[in-house]
């Protein structure tokens, strides 16, 4: 058994060597498991085990949030903060389905954890309709570059962050750079009528 | 997900005290961008992770005294692609343009993409590394894998896309582990290895030890690329891909390097297609006099020799792109 | 009753104006609630345990480790000791937590065991499924010019019959075509969130078919249908997959009733793929002969496929592909393997119809060294739709808007650019399209509000905005005016969405609703206006005498003397009642432009021209959309997508979007979208073309592959792969 683990005022002293005496996998789940939710020092390091309460700011606004160390971005936004604009649609982040802005980078929503994002911005597709509608949802409505729409907002943020790095983008460029979302209705060509026309029309805002 | 302990600590020192020395123990957490999904599918169930993104020291890219660069393990491909440092690096820049995800870029770091496990569908559906014929019929679905050092049960594909072009370049990788001898500086060509069971790696890398920085010597001369060969434009595995690097005077090459990609369960360095061009003019002709000697030894498996024929238009295109001339293709 | 009919293309205020969907800024900036995004207080988050293996029998299930991991409330078995599983991924039990996390970690720690059984996935090999006994005849059927005399055996007969013909003929084709399963894989996963309270179900339900999968919860719940609500605001594509609660949204009710909980199942991608949904597959063996003109005189074929472990190949009523000689004899064969059971794919049998027999019409142009699009022209003769003239008039618009006449070699003889050859190929294609069931109520309120129901649902189609286009054209306002509420089965009902048949039965619902309500407000308002009803109009905001425009008023007075009561109005169409409003069959020309990388066997995409009739166009935004998507989709059939398995263990290798590779923006190239809506086809009222777009891509790009390389690539998609391996088997 992972004793270590069952005592949280001996994690301080915890060593790198009783932790590596667990007895494999199942074990070790078990025994996190049964923790109570904990940060201790592991020779000056933060362990986190269970949960934590990160603070982000989101859209603007500081939130706090109790996350699960295995929470995910997307799950904590999708489920503890009923922003389900960022979609859950493939497990490897092929599809850019939950991009989001973190700190002004594009990033996949589902392929990292909340808990890593502690301290960070971030900004989901849902800020774009306040205050007033931004140009990309625009001129996805304006294109039709909509369908089921349920790749809409990965896209629509994708194409936020490509037209924030080249807002003066060629038609090559636009081919080029908006690859890592699918859609499965096949909206492309009015995605990239749309993006043209923010490129062009330097309706940019 | 399996639950389990996160640490991000905040220098190189910090990231060794909580890693293990056992496998499958710990993982590092870089960009997340494969980790995340292997872990979400149980792949890979550590009970801890470690993120290292918080480490000052393993990001970002400064020249070096030599006239060369050195790259953290934790920047951001994003940042690798438009770092100025970088320019003279054609090879890398190729393949970074070429993982066509703007989120990917962003996100996934150079560190996490020499590291990265592989695509192997067996391997991502939880067969293992070592798939084998279960029933004997020798009928796997092996379209994507090894033609080259494909004996034995490990017959995936090294799936970093950099590596070929950072083992043509003559790049060197720093590792660190728990003991001061673990500090090291190696060349890209010795990181990667073909595991001999399931408590070894693609990678020399023990659990306990950590990539903090990439090493480009300075250019010097050399000039670079990388061809892949892409069915789609999007960020899916390429199907062959070459790396060439090469020295020349006279119009006479003195000096090169290639390395081939998605062929072998390691980046595939190949001495026959050096051997074919070291000493003659770059030509057409020269290039794919190459390409022939690099795939002389290849050995496709049931459902793969196409790749054989890729593979040598990979390095054929490598050279005449390296070279400056008209590669062929889109 | 009113006389339904739609206003002349001079009077449309509304219809066939580009109208941008109602929904589109709540989709694009995230507000709209898929099922996926409902959170209900206190949910449950299911997930479930796929079977490993393609094919077994479980020994042994114990869920109790499930049970103790921490976050795991309920692990419900669907699959017992003992069942036979016949396809990988089935779900043997569902994991249901407080957490996704906790979720899936009870799933793999549920322990089973399992008695291999034998594994045949191989349906392109119609040898190896003979000898494995997966095999069934799927019918045929011979026909002749030449009837059989009263002692002929018939078999002997149709041999002599085809052989003598294909004798007789000028031009000989034989080949092999092909085309691979491919999976529905919609982004919104199938799933439902759910909650059982009070002996009641409320089930948002990610489906194509609000109106009929009440009773599908309720039979398998022991309710009544008035017991169950199925809700769809808005769903993650179906094409054709979604039309059932299906037994995993009848487990996450059942879970919802023994926990008291709300609960939100939705299937992993890798589950996605395996279980729900996918395209037959179709290989076909053919021979045809071709006077001198090109035109196909006799076809004889033999086709297989699987539609998995139950169900069969394409239809061997749509082999040969719209194009059907006097002269054929066709036969299919199913083929059983072990993967999950086909479900209706957007327009079920043709695209792998069209795609294994207009690529033989091509192969004879390249055997003719003649052009394919005039070899297509002259088999219009053939054309079984009674559609050659519009094909005609379709292939001369693509055709220009291709520039065809300009850019067209003959196969295989076009400049080469280093490694890199181009291509044009054609394909056309029909389809029904007929409105289906559809009621609507509809309701004007005394302050002018227009509110309407229907039990339909938008899979993105534009389905909203083509109900709210077509009551404000009747009502002379503006589509912003009118409220549409669809996507519950507590509303009036309407049929599923599938075979292009929502925007017929939607328009004609919501016409006639309208045209009777406004008939009777005509009735309230020609008093006042000194005027016949029938001499009145809804124009532009204001009810108003015809041809005294200023003797008017505003729709709101109007609407006022209503007095107290709003005015309701139920109306529904049947479908297959005859009506002005709506009608049924489509044709469509289809042209691709590739360029092949003769060295890599890479096709990339240059250009495509889609021109499609679908009679009278609603919304021609959303309509273009279709048609744009469709092509994407083709494509995507043509050159990417494919479900992988093992020959060996059966397992779908490639079941996650990394490995399915689907077709990205710089992958698709240039697309023409034409709208065919002459006076002829206009007339005919509203046909659905939700299908129609998807067929013809295959056929009409490994056409363009064939004539860039002078070589058929037999199977879809093309891929690299295959493109070399065709390329050398020539060399
Ligand atoms: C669908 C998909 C397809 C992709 N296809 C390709 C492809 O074909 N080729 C390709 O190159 N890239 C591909 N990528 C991108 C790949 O994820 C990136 O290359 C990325 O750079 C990985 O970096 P990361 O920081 O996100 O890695 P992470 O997921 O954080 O880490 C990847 C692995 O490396 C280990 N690791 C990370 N950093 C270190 C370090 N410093 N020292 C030791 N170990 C470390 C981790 O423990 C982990 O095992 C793909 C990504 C996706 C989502
Ligand atoms: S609009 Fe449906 S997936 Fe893109």
């Amino acid at each position: 058994m992972m004793h270590a683990h069952e005592d949280t005022s001996r994690r301080s002293g915890f060593s790198r060597r009783e932790f590596l005496k667990g007895s494999g996998v199942a074990a070790a789940a078990t025994a996190l498991a049964q923790q109570s939710a904990s940060v201790a020092q592991e020779q000056g390091v933060e362990v986190v085990r269970g949960k934590k309460r990160i603070t982000v700011e989101v859209n603007g606004e500081p939130v706090s949030v109790e996350v699960e160390t295995r929470t995910t971005l997307l799950e904590m936004l999708r489920y503890q903060l009923d922003l389900t604009g960022a979609k859950p649609v493939s497990t490897d982040g092929s599809c850019g389905a939950s991009t989001v802005l973190v700190d002004g980078k594009p990033a996949l929503a589902a392929a990292l954890l909340a808990i890593a994002c502690d301290g960070k911005k971030i900004q989901t597709v849902e800020s774009l309709a306040k205050p007033e509608l931004d140009p990309v949802p625009k001129a996805f409505v304006e294109h039709d570059a909509q369908q089921c729409g349920f790749c809409t907002p990965g896209f629509v943020m994708a194409v936020r962050a490509f037209l924030n790095q080249h807002p003066h983008a060629t038609e090559e460029e636009i081919r080029n750079g908006l690859n890592g979302n699918i859609c499965r209705c096949g909206t492309y060509a009015n995605v990239f009528q749309a993006v043209l026309s923010l490129v062009k029309g330097g309706a940019n805002g | 997900m399996k639950l389990f302990e996160y640490a991000a600590p905040r220098t190189e020192a910090e990231v060794l005290q909580v890693l293990s020395p056992e496998f499958g123990k710990t993982e590092i957490l870089a960009g997340g961008t494969d980790l995340i999904g292997l872990m979400k599918k149980m792949i890979v169930t550590p009970d801890r992770v470690v993120n290292i993104m918080n480490v000052p020291t393993l990001q970002g890219i400064e020249p070096t005294d030599e006239g060369g660069v050195r790259i953290g393990a934790a920047t951001t491909l994003d940042v690798v692609r438009t770092s100025p440092y970088m320019k003279p690096y054609s090879a890398v820049l190729q393949v970074i343009a070429g993982i066509n995800s703007l989120q990917l870029q962003a996100q996934g770091t150079i560190g996490g993409e020499l590291c990265r496990r592989p695509q192997c569908w067996f391997f991502r559906n939880g067969e293992g590394l070592f798939w084998s014929s279960r029933h004997g019929t020798g009928e796997r679905d092996d379209r994507y894998h090894a033609i080259f050092d494909n004996e034995g049960p490990a017959r995936f594909v090294s799936p970093s896309r950099i590596a070929p072009a950072l083992i043509a370049l003559g790049a060197r990788l720093r590792v660190i582990g728990p003991r001061a001898e673990d500090e090291q500086w190696v060349p890209a060509s010795a990181f990667f290895q073909k595991p001999k069971h399931e408590q070894q790696k693609e990678t020399i890398l023990r659990p306990d030890q950590l990539l903090t920085h990439i090493e480009l010597p300075p250019v010097d001369g050399w000039l670079s690329a990388t061809y892949e060969v892409r069915q789609s434009v999007g960020p899916d595995a390429p199907l062959a891909a070459a790396a060439c690097a090469f020295r020349h005077s006279g119009g006479i090459v003195r000096e090169a390097r290639i390395v081939l990609g998605q062929v072998a369960p390691t980046p595939w360095y190949s001495h026959e297609a050096v051997a074919a061009l070291v000493g003659m003019p770059v030509t057409v002709e020269t290039a794919e006099i190459a390409g022939q000697a690099a795939v002389q030894r290849a050995r496709p498996l049931n459902n793969n020799a196409y790749k054989v024929q890729l593979a040598k238009v990979a390095v054929k295109r490598a050279i005449l792109l390296a070279a400056g001339m008209n590669p062929g293709g889109f | 009753m009113a006389n339904y009919a739609w206003p002349s293309r001079d009077e449309a205020q509304v219809i066939g104006k580009k109208t941008s969907r109602l929904d589109g800024v709540a989709k694009s900036t995230g507000t709209a609630k898929y099922t996926y995004d409902v959170n209900l207080k206190g949910q449950l988050i299911a997930k479930a345990l796929g079977c490993p293996h393609a094919h077994c029998r479980i020994t042994k299930i114990d869920t109790s480790p499930a049970l103790r991991v921490p976050g795991v409330v309920h692990v419900e078995v669907l699959r017992d000791a003992g069942s036979e599983i016949e396809w990988q991924g089935e779900i043997l039990a569902v994991v249901a937590a407080e957490t996704e996390g906790a979720a899936a970690e009870g799933v793999k720690a549920i322990r089973v065991e399992y008695e291999p059984l034998d594994v045949f996935v191989k349906d392109y090999d119609l040898e190896a499924a003979e000898r494995a006994g997966r095999t069934s005849s799927g019918g045929g059927r011979v026909q002749t010019e030449r009837e059989p005399g009263p002692n002929d055996d018939e078999d002997k007969f149709a041999d002599a019959e085809i052989e003598r013909l294909l004798k007789a003929s000028k031009y000989v084709v034989e080949g092999f075509y092909g085309i691979d399963p491919i999976t529905h894989c919609c982004l919104e996963p199938h799933g439902s969130t759910v909650e059982f309270k009070d002996g009641k179900l409320l089930a948002y339900l990610s489906t194509q078919n609000v109106s009929g999968t009440d009773d599908g919860f309720a039979r398998d719940l022991n309710l009544t249908a008035s017991d169950v609500e199925v809700r769809c605001d808005y769903i993650g594509g179906g094409f054709g997959s979604k039309f059932a609660p299906d037994y995993w949204g009848v487990a996450a009710a059942r879970i919802s009733q023994k926990t008291g909980r709300p609960v939100k199942f939705m299937l992993d991608r890798d589950l996605e793929l395996k279980l729900a949904g996918n395209r037959p597959s179709a290989y076909l063996k053919v021979r045809v002969g071709a006077d001198e003109n090109g035109v196909i005189q006799v076809w004889d074929s033999h086709h297989w496929g699987t539609g998995g472990a139950t169900g069969g190949a394409v239809s061997q009523n749509v082999v040969p592909y719209v194009l059907v000689p006097k002269n054929y004899r066709r036969r299919v064969t199913n083929i059983k393997t072990n993967a999950a059971p086909a479900r209706a794919w957007r327009a079920p049998n043709h695209p792998q119809a069209c795609a294994i027999s207009q690529t033989v019409i091509d192969d004879l142009a390249r055997v003719m060294g003649k052009d394919s699009y005039d070899v297509f022209l002259a088999n219009l003769v053939n054309a079984t739709n009674g559609k050659a003239d519009v094909y005609r008039e379709q292939m001369r618009i693509a055709a220009e808007l291709m520039g065809w006449k300009e850019k067209y070699h003959l196969h295989g003889k076009g400049p080469r650019n280093g490694s890199i050859v181009e291509g044009l190929g054609m394909a056309l294609h029909t389809w029904g399209g007929a409105a289906n069931n559809s009621s609507c109520t509809l309701r004007i309120r005394p302050d002018g509000s227009v509110e309407s129901w229907c039990g339909t649902q938008d899979l993105g189609t534009g389905t909203r905005t083509v109900c709210a286009m077509v009551l404000a054209e009747t009502f002379g306002l503006s589509p912003a005016d009118v409220r549409v509420n669809i996507g519950s089965s507590k509303y009036p009902v309407s049929g599923a969405s599938g075979g292009s048949t929502t925007v017929g039965g939607v328009s004609e619902s919501h016409r006639r609703a309208a045209q009777d309500a406004l008939e009777k407000l005509f009735a309230l308002v020609a008093p006042k206006l000194e005027a016949q009803a029938e001499q009145l109009e809804a124009v532009g905001g204001r009810i108003r005498v015809k041809g005294a425009p200023q003797r008017s008023i505003s729709w709101k007075e109007a609407c006022a003397l209503l007095g107290d009561m709003p005015l309701e109005v139920t109306q529904s169409y049947r479908s297959g009642t005859p009506s002005p409003l709506s009608s049924s069959q489509v044709a469509g020309v289809q042209m691709a432009h590739v360029a092949v990388d003769l060295e890599t066997g890479v096709v990339r995409m240059k250009k495509f021209v889609a021109v499609q009739d679908q009679g009278l166009v609603i919304n021609p935004k959303t309509c273009a959309s279709q048609i744009y998507g469709g092509v994407c989709m083709g494509i995507a059939g043509a050159l990417f997508e494919q479900r992988i398995m093992d020959p060996e263990t059966g397992a779908f290798v490639n079941c996650e979007l990394s490995d399915y590779r689907l077709p990205r923006l710089g992958d698709v190239g240039e697309i023409i979208v034409h709208l065919y809506e002459p006076d002829s086809e206009r007339q005919r009222g509203v046909v659905g073309n939700g299908e129609p777009p998807v067929i013809s891509p295959i056929a009409a790009i490994s056409n363009a592959i064939c004539n860039a390389t002078g070589v058929r690539v037999p199977v879809a998609p093309y891929t690299p792969q295959r493109v070399l391996e065709a390329l050398q088997r020539r060399a």
